[in-house]
């Protein structure tokens, strides 16, 4: 038992309806999984199965209709609000599959963001770190540029050091490699991987690519709302 | 500066235009509020100062006689017989003022008392005859229960002093007669005719004291009412003014004389004023109200606008309060360089206004416009722009609150 790594993240029989009315659909039909601290997961399947709607639901965005979800053992699904929110400060780094990015900010506002509202770093930690994190997304040059300066790519590169801020429990990415080229996209693989190793962090993914996805401890294929 | 305070700031330089409309609705509205509220308090106060030193704060006149329902009702000097008026009669004219004036010099708050004989007459000059009033007056007493002696435009109060069968004269009914100091003229009662000559000239402002009163010293005003004795009315000054309704309430009671303090005998006057000066303080905050809207609609805007940067937010940590805080701090900023320049501009435009030579005549006569200097309506101003503006964020920052993470996203991403 010792040498078991840790659960990071477990869910259990989860259920999302999504839509109004006849527009309603069963989107997941009870997904079952485990995170370890430490690995590194792949969730891959067709366009339109759910992968984002599960990422969405594990990183406490959005409550299921059925099932429940442990961060770091503690139940989290429909639980209160406030402590849903802290939990995402905490436990929960989330890299959107549109590169989501604050863009009147700089990049080093941006990575600092979440430790403002964690506040548990001084000020100048917070800089040493940010720069740190950005300058290990290849963008040690560009800290004090504005989101609104930056490609696609570079506002991805952002997200995921900024998802890696507060040193979170579990880090979900919805495609973090989708808008790279295949340098970047290996750089920024390379890095969730090698930091979550380190820092004994679990990390999901969403991909399409196959070469990232084989590269990943483990596989989860994804068709029609449960695992397959 | 909090790290709230720092994402407003950044979510509003994105969006100065927006916010400009509801910014300079907040100066106009504050800078136009200080403005009339400064002119229409500053008239209100010349008003009263005016009263204030020609009439006094206190006239004591009227013997009060108890009938006998009121003696009945609660017995004389009782205290609750004052106010029932319908109880009492009163008898015209004071006998004794000596006596009474030492018995009002007793109150505490009473800093002067002069005795005052009046009676209409009809003045002659060589130009033209005018009906006005006569006062017979001891200068030195009257001078210290009325500003007389400061509202001397013409000739001096020396002169009257010393000059036998001297007078002073308002500006109005001077003009009128065509009379200036050193001049002569005449008052003629039954077959009598007396001379006077024009000491000085004074001008209080008030319309209706200047043109008519004419001051003549209390032996000549004897000499000629035929009134060896007695009193129209005491005039009394009062240290403090704001006290005049309870020291006067007390007088009725103790003195046995019906006393009248100045905000009661103004009552219509003082009523017009202060209507005038609520009628624009409600039209001037309609600004006011434009800016609460404006900055409703600019926030609710912002809101839409930035539902993604809120998504981010709160995936980050950042909780409802964090969220609303920051809409709330927006329209603070917003609110706070607003009222800090409609404060300065308010007082610019008041100090324009006192300096700008405005001749004006009617009810008073002034050459430059009235103002008054309080901070109260500074901070009238500021209270009543803080209130309606943060009430009309209220309602988006709030919606911004309840906004969904998963919604957002779905609704943005998919
Ligand atoms: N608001 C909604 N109402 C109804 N159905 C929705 C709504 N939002 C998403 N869906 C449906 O839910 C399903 C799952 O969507 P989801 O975004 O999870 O897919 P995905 O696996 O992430 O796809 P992709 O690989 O293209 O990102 C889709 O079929 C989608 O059409
Ligand atoms: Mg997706």
């Amino acid at each position: 038992m010792a040498d078991q790594p840790k659960i990071a993240m477990r869910c259990e029989g989860l259920q999302r309806y999504l839509g109004q009315d006849e527009g309603r659909v069963h989107v997941l039909k009870g997904v079952t999984f485990e995170a370890h601290a430490g690995h590194v997961y792949a969730i891959v399947g067709p366009s339109g199965c759910g992968k984002s709607t599960l990422l969405y639901l594990l990183g406490l965005l959005d409550q299921p209709d059925a099932g429940k979800i442990w961060i770091n053992g503690q139940l989290m699904s429909n639980s209160l609000d406030a402590v849903r929110t802290a939990a995402r400060g905490e436990h929960i780094g989330f890299v959107f599959q549109f590169h989501f990015l604050m863009l009147e900010f700089t990049c080093i506002e941006n990575v600092m963001m979440p430790m403002k509202k964690l506040g548990r770093l001084t000020p100048l930690q917070m800089v040493e770190r940010a720069t740190r994190l950005l300058d290990s997304v290849g963008l040690g040059d560009k800290v004090h540029r504005l989101g609104t300066h930056l490609s696609g790519g570079e506002q991805q590169r952002v997200a995921v050091a900024r998802a890696m801020a507060n040193q979170p429990t579990i880090i979900l990415a919805d495609e973090p490699t989708g808008n790279l080229d295949v340098k970047n996209a290996s750089l920024v693989f390379d890095l969730l991987t090698s930091l979550a190793k380190d820092n004994g962090q679990a990390v999901v993914l969403v991909t399409h690519n196959p070469d990232i996805a084989h590269r990943c401890d483990f596989t989860r294929p994804m068709r029609d709302g449960v695992f397959v | 500066m909090s790290q709230n305070f720092r994402i407003a700031l950044r979510f509003l330089t994105a969006k100065k235009r927006a916010m400009l409309m509801s910014l300079s609705c907040i100066i106009l509205g504050v800078g136009l509020f200080i403005v009339t509220q400064a002119a229409t308090t500053g008239f209100q106060e010349f008003f009263i100062k005016t009263i204030l030193g020609t009439n006094g704060a206190i006239l004591i006149q009227d013997k009060v006689q108890a009938t006998m329902r009121s003696i009945a009702s609660g017995g004389y000097n009782s205290g609750y017989e004052i106010r029932q008026k319908e109880g009492q009669k009163y008898i015209e004219g004071i006998d004794y003022p000596e006596i009474l004036t030492g018995g009002v010099k007793a109150f505490r708050n009473v800093s002067g008392v002069s005795a005052v004989l009046r009676e209409t007459v009809t003045i002659h000059s060589s130009f033209r005859e005018q009906t006005g009033q006569a006062y017979g007056i001891l200068l030195a007493d009257h001078l210290r229960v009325s500003s007389l002696g400061s509202q001397i435009v013409a000739g001096s109060i020396e002169d009257f002093r010393v000059q036998q069968a001297g007078a002073l004269v308002g500006r109005v009914i001077a003009d009128k007669l065509q009379l200036d100091p050193g001049d002569t003229f005449e008052i003629v009662d039954k077959n009598d005719v007396h001379h006077y000559r024009v000491s000085a000239i004074y001008q209080t402002g008030v319309n209706d004291i200047d043109s008519v009163r004419v001051y003549l010293k209390m032996d000549d005003a004897r000499a000629l009412f035929k009134k060896p004795t007695g009193a129209t009315y005491l005039q009394v000054s009062l240290i403090e003014r704001d006290r005049a309704r309870e020291d006067a309430a007390e007088m009725t009671n103790s003195l046995g004389y019906r006393a009248d303090a100045w905000q009661d005998r103004e009552k219509s006057w003082l009523g017009v004023f202060k209507a005038f000066r609520v009628a624009t303080a409600i039209t001037v905050s309609v600004f006011t109200l434009i800016a609460g809207l404006a900055m409703f609609n600019t926030l609710a805007m912002i809101v839409l606008e930035k539902t993604k940067e809120i998504a981010i937010l709160r995936s980050m940590g950042y909780t409802r309060e964090d969220i609303s805080t920051i809409f709330l701090w927006q329209a603070a900023i917003v609110l706070a360089i607003g009222t800090l320049v409609g404060c300065a501009l308010g007082g610019i435009i008041t100090y324009a206004v006192s300096q700008y030579p405005m001749p004006i005549t009617g009810i008073f006569t002034s050459h430059k416009f009235l103002v008054q200097w309080s901070k109260w309506h500074y901070i009238e101003a500021v209270i009543i722009s803080v209130l309606t503006v943060m009430v009309a964020s209220l309602m988006p920052s709030r919606r911004a609150a309840r906004l969904e993470p998963g919604d957002i996203i779905r609704g943005t991403a998919q």
